[in-house]
């Protein structure tokens, strides 16, 4: 395998990729002659244009994509892509348009936040959203922030904020960042919340339940109406970690569940690239008694016209520049047109129908904890396969073999060793087969030839890396003095 | 349109196998009280032709295409090179997750690793974080990390900070023990050094200094670092405007202690705002209280060159609510686009670009001074937006170009009561001499 060079190993001096058109006004030597300016950016590349599309073009080859193939990673959704959506989020009336052109010469965008707006709060069973969140940890923060405010005009902003041990680590840490102490709730025999446990923690001071429904093991929380009236009757908010909303579009509402707020990722459910780990969106929805405190741009109709307004007293104020990541929610859009209700509905089911093929076709070869009903995804562990010395590392790297990206490991952190699987609604089914065969494979391999997994994968372009080695003597950027390590 | 890709025999073999007697059969689990009865009130799906045809037209009524813009604040219009286009939306770039498999990931994390060591380079820091959601987001995670680095509770926010910054870090802080203090600017449009030297106390854990300012005035970094310094405080410089950087000295070199910023400049489009990048850089000592995610060097099995995602100790899976941010999806994609744009612009490119910048804007200011009564409103240097003052009404005037389809500006008046009739104009290299011709006498024309 050929490694790619760093830029900066191949760059040479007046090399160019891009040339300037001539300046058209009066050259000045005069200009900024009391600032400081820079005679040069010390070791900033020079390369041709060739170079440029060779080097990310084969950057790009050493990366494992959904494009490319299966891609189960649980909690993630890594579903397929549309081109469209691309294209729709290049439209020059998107893409080309400033932030703060007024609203009269914006009225395309404007309308593309309303009607989404509008959609999200049909398939979410909510009042009003907020599509300003940049991502889902930055939907949390402003959920959070939400109901402190909230419940400060209520005359006390409490101090606590319940969450379950199988939540994701963005849920404790958003409501840290909103101030509020976290205590961690058990999760029961079965995976789900323990009613009776959250009954006993819900003193006076809890602020709000953050629930994630289906949960990080993708059981559906059937006590979810007990649980919404247990919260609210303690005069605290349920918040709904909406991640999982890939298992109920058309299914149920988490407004109809009496969730007071909920984030959405539309990065998973609605199938915007995940680009390597973001750009994302993580739009904010909640009932009534909570829009007023929305962040601020909020897009209203007024005289038959779209505007973003921005002076609302009791808005909670902004949460980033301008209007969100706009041309995110155009790609999400796209998508929510593209499938209709039936389509949305379909998404859903087939979700669940594909995680329960896998389920049902690995049962018994890979442990699982807990046995109760899953939705869009399944938790397996390695206990199975402990006993031979091979952990859920071994395993997700020996997959990579199989030409199959790994599923989320270690996490919800409730299963030890956990596999976590999620296929989503736009895997062929031969793809799924291949994945099930190489799981059943490698529960063999575990048996036979343990060593063959602890030393995989074999087939990547490098071979397991040393994460251990990267934290201890962090080298963050490249310098002139850095050498490529010779091969052993 | 669906995506599904099963046949009817597949849906059929697959439920026998799930033991599902029906799809209707996969929800058993949920409870009958909150299944939706009825169809989602969402319009019928759309083809690929049918939906472009709907969205073109909505993209449509956005007018903003046939105007000539100088609008500016924070989001600027400058070219981006074909091949940022043709290489970014390579699907093995746009369809992975966050590389938490290394060994299939090499791509995206080479990419992030360039992108940090270019990030270092040019704000001369020491290391630099894979991407936050924007610059004011950025902005608000440095006043927050400082204060986790001294513990003290002030921070010191120019009034000259772009208005959404301040705003974002008040909303960021108000929930913690942090005070925000504001410092004033003075004539030239610059910080008020005497103010903020007044200002500047022992609980002072940082002062946040953009530059260029909102105002497009370039500020004096090193005399506000010595400053911050002298009181044990830390300096964060903010830059709305990274293609600053290719020709004003690094921050890192004279004297700042954090850096957070806007890379939209970097090949990011306008996009109505978004999405485009964060990036935080700092001193190497910072390392532990640094947010987001990093790329870094280390070795395979055989002993080659890989990178890793690294240092995750510091971030919200692992450490929870202990965690230096609550931040996981970060903009990465993005940062893939301004490492392409800025690798292909190059050392030369890149400060010819920052260069075309000032020599349009310098003839800019030049022209529309030229107007009698039309006047800068700030004397201070300016890299590529300047404010101007008017004779007459913001508003009169904003709406006689605006029948030309002009944009000459920002009004200023509703974020800074002071600046009555005044107006911050952007001037890039996508502005022709023409462009600047027509803007001054169109503006010449309405004040008549």
């Amino acid at each position: 395998m050929n490694r790619e060079p760093l830029i900066f190993e191949v760059s040479d001096k007046g090399k160019r990729a891009f040339r300037l058109p001539k300046l058209d006004v009066p050259f000045r030597k005069d200009l900024l002659e009391n600032c400081p300016l820079r005679r040069e950016v010390e070791g900033f590349p020079q390369v041709s244009e060739v170079e440029i599309v060779r080097h990310f073009t084969r950057l790009s080859q050493l990366n494992y994509a959904v494009d490319i193939g299966f891609y189960p990673l649980g909690s993630c959704t890594m579903k397929y892509n549309p081109k469209v959506n691309e294209r729709a989020a290049a439209l020059p009336g998107f893409a080309g348009v400033h932030p703060l052109a007024p609203a009269e010469y914006a009225q395309g965008c404007l309308e593309v936040i309303k009607r989404t707006e509008e959609l999200l709060c049909e398939i979410a069973g909510m009042d009003a959203f907020t599509l300003q969140p940049a991502a889902g940890a930055h939907g949390e923060l402003v959920g959070m922030m939400l109901i402190r405010a909230r419940l400060t005009d209520r005359g006390d902003p409490r101090k606590v904020v319940l969450i379950p041990d199988s939540a994701h680590g963005t849920n404790p840490s958003s409501a840290h960042l909103c101030g509020y102490q976290v205590r961690e709730i058990k999760s029961d025999g079965r995976g789900r919340v323990d009613v009776a446990g959250l009954e006993r923690a819900l003193t006076p001071d809890v602020a709000a339940l953050m629930l994630t429904n289906p949960n990080t093991l993708g059981v559906f929380e059937t006590e979810i109406k007990k649980i919404a009236a247990l919260v609210h009757d303690r005069g605290a908010f349920l918040y709904m970690d909406g991640a999982n909303m890939n298992a109920l579009c058309g299914i149920c509402r988490p407004g109809d569940m009496d969730v007071d707020v909920i984030h959405l990722n539309l990065h998973k459910t609605f199938s915007t690239p995940h680009g390597g780990g973001g750009p994302g969106a993580g739009p904010v929805g909640v009932k009534k008694e909570l829009a007023p405190y929305l962040p601020v741009p909020v897009v209203v109709r007024k005289e038959g016209r779209l505007v973003a307004e921005e002076d609302r007293p009791e808005s909670i104020g902004r949460v980033r520049t301008f209007n969100g990541n706009f041309l995110v929610v155009v790609k999400a859009l796209a998508y929510i047109l593209s499938l209709g209700a039936e389509g949305l509905r379909e998404m859903s089911e087939v979700a669940v129908l594909n995680a329960n093929y896998i389920r049902k076709s690995l049962e018994g070869i890979y442990h699982l904890q807990y046995p109760a009903p899953t939705l869009h995804e399944c938790v397996f562990s390695d206990k199975l396969q402990k006993p031979h010395g091979v952990s859920n590392l071994d395993i997700a790297k020996r997959l990579i073999d199989y030409g199959v990206h790994p599923p989320t490991m270690s996490f919800p952190l409730i299963v030890p060793g956990a596999l976590m699987i999620e296929p989503t609604e736009t895997e062929p089914r031969r793809e799924l087969d291949v994945f099930i065969e190489a799981m059943k494979a490698i529960a063999r391999e575990a048996k036979e030839s343990p060593e063959l997994l602890k030393s995989a994968p074999h087939a990547a372009p490098v071979r397991r890396l040393n994460e251990t080695a990267a934290a201890r003597n962090p080298v963050l950027r490249w310098t002139e003095d850095m050498k490529e390590p010779s091969r052993t | 349109m669906s995506y599904i890709s099963l046949s009817d025999k597949d849906k059929k073999e697959m439920l026998d196998r799930a033991g599902a007697a029906s799809m209707e059969a996969l929800f058993d689990s949920l409870p009958e009280e909150i299944r939706l009865k009825r169809r989602l009130d969402v319009p019928d799906g759309l083809t690929e032709p049918e939906l472009l045809a709907r969205l073109e037209e909505i993209a449509g009524r956005s007018a903003y295409g046939r105007c000539l813009s100088f609008l500016g604040a924070g989001a600027y219009r400058h070219l981006i090179p074909t091949v940022v286009d043709a290489l970014s939306s390579r699907g093995e770039f746009l369809s992975p997750y966050t590389p938490y498999q290394p060994e299939v990931s090499q791509g995206t994390l080479q990419v992030i690793f360039e992108y940090q060591t270019l990030i270092c380079q040019l704000t001369g820091m020491d290391i630099a974080n894979a991407s936050l959601y924007d610059g004011a987001s950025a902005a608000a995670e440095a006043a927050l990390m400082a204060n986790r680095l001294n513990g003290r509770p002030r921070v010191l926010l120019p009034r000259s900070l772009h208005p959404q910054y301040r705003r974002t870090i008040e909303t960021y802080t108000r929930n913690t023990d942090l005070e925000l203090v504001p410092v004033g600017y003075g004539g030239d449009g610059r910080l008020d050094l005497g103010e903020l030297e007044s200002k500047l106390d022992d609980r002072t854990a940082a002062v946040l200094c953009q530059s260029p300012n909102y105002f497009g005035v370039i500020e004096d970094i090193k005399a506000v670092s010595d400053l911050a310094h002298r009181r044990g405080a830390l300096a964060a410089a903010v830059v709305a405007e990274a293609l600053s950087l290719g020709i004003l000295e690094a921050p890192g070199r004279m004297g700042a202690d954090i850096v957070a910023g806007e890379g939209q400049s970097f090949g990011l489009p306008l996009g109505f705002g978004g999405p485009t990048l964060g990036f935080m850089s700092c001193a190497r000592d910072f390392l532990r209280q640094l947010p987001g995610r990093l790329s870094g060097l280390t070795v395979d099995a055989e002993g080659r060159r890989g990178f890793v995602l690294t240092l995750s100790t510091r971030e919200q899976h692992i450490r929870r609510e202990k965690a230096t941010s609550n931040i996981c999806t970060n903009q990465a994609w993005c940062a893939l686009r301004a490492t392409i744009f800025l690798e292909t612009m190059g050392h030369d490119g890149l400060r010819e670009l920052a260069c075309q910048n000032i020599h349009k804007t310098r003839y800019a200011l030049e022209k529309l001074s030229g107007i009698p009564g039309v006047a800068p409103r700030f004397s201070g240097p300016v890299f590529n937006e300047f404010v101007l003052r008017l004779p007459g009404k913001w508003a009169v005037l904003d709406a006689r170009l605006r029948e030309k389809d002009i944009l000459a500006g920002v009004g200023l008046e509703g974020d800074f009561p002071d600046l009555k009739d005044c107006v911050l104009v952007n001037v890039t290299e996508t502005h022709s001499r023409e462009d600047i011709d027509r803007l001054a006498d169109s503006l010449r024309e309405a004040l008549r």
